[in-house]
């Protein structure tokens, strides 16, 4: 299954240097229709007004956290299966399982590396 | 038939167990009161005390100078990164492999951040309970509530779990 490389991607991170990270490594790998949010709120009406394919957002945010976010996009009739990654320093594990739970596509702890952020999204994307 | 309490036997027991509570209960309170008063003798211009405020700014701008000087990594990443698309496939090959490392490496300082902000907060916690204990006033706020909602952020290696162990919780 190929994967449309020209679908919008949302970055929400409230470090801008990890954003522009992120958004950088994703149009090397020729993912280059992206934007970013600093919190979860901001990122909710990005998503209500936009048209992503694809979230990657932190979770450690003010004053909307990452997993609140996942939850309201779960919630939501129209984004309820937007593929969502969760890009976070949080590694342990009842955080994952709690992200699981909410349901997150797929989780990268930092630090992390390009051929990770890859992987992932080729995962979730292949079986969304 | 009235209640006669335990019999005399336990109520011994009882009674010891309870002269033991009283007695740990005193010397709690003991030291809670030689504390109190050492924390009321200190001086705000003790050099212990005054360095706190001074050292949180410290590391605010140690936060700020490393967020500063990874944009203008990036900057200069991104530039090479239109420089690439202009030389020859090997060579841009080469380039790119770099500038992805590069990337890689610069998410140092998100991690970097977030473990500073833990130290600051930590710091600005001891600095609010040390103030309210010279006042005398009762210490009925959470340690760090400004940062309760969040979570431990970055872990210490062999506190968190690996990507792998993640990886199998989605297989």
């Amino acid at each position: 299954m190929s994967i449309d490389r020209n679908m919008k991607v949302l970055v929400v991170d409230d470090y801008k240097t990890m954003t522009r990270i992120i958004r950088n490594l994703l149009k090397q790998i020729e993912f280059n229709e992206t934007d970013e949010a600093s919190d979860g709120h901001e990122a909710l009406a990005k998503l209500r007004a936009g048209n992503f394919g694809l979230v990657i957002s932190d979770w450690n945010m003010q004053p909307m956290t990452g997993l609140d976010l996942l939850k309201e996009v779960r919630a939501d009739a129209r984004l309820k299966h937007l593929p969502f990654i969760m890009v976070t320093a949080e590694s342990k594990t009842e955080n994952v399982v709690a992200a699981k739970q909410a349901g997150v596509s797929n989780y990268i702890v930092k630090p992390f590396n390009a051929e990770t952020l890859r992987d992932k999204i080729e995962k979730v994307l292949v079986h969304a | 038939m009235p209640d006669q309490g335990p019999p005399v036997a336990i109520r011994g027991d009882l009674d010891t167990t309870v002269r033991s509570l009283m007695s740990e209960l005193d010397a709690l309170s003991r030291i809670i009161a030689d504390a109190r008063q050492e924390v009321a003798a200190l001086r705000a211009d003790d050099s212990d005390i005054a360095d706190i405020p001074g050292a949180t700014d410290e590391l605010a701008a140690i936060v700020s100078h490393t967020a500063q000087a990874t944009h203008e990594i990036l900057d200069s990443c991104e530039a090479l990164e239109t420089v690439s698309a202009r030389v020859g496939d090997a060579d841009a090959e080469v380039l790119q492999g770099a500038i992805t490392r590069i990337y890689e490496a610069c998410s140092f300082q998100d991690i970097t951040g977030q473990r500073i902000a833990k130290v600051v907060a930590a710091l600005q916690a001891v600095e609010r309970r040390i103030a309210r204990a010279r006042q005398g006033l009762p210490d009925r706020l959470p340690i760090v509530a400004a940062t309760a909602s969040l979570l431990n952020g970055p872990q210490l290696p062999g506190n968190g779990i690996s990507q792998s162990a993640i990886d199998a919780l989605f297989d």
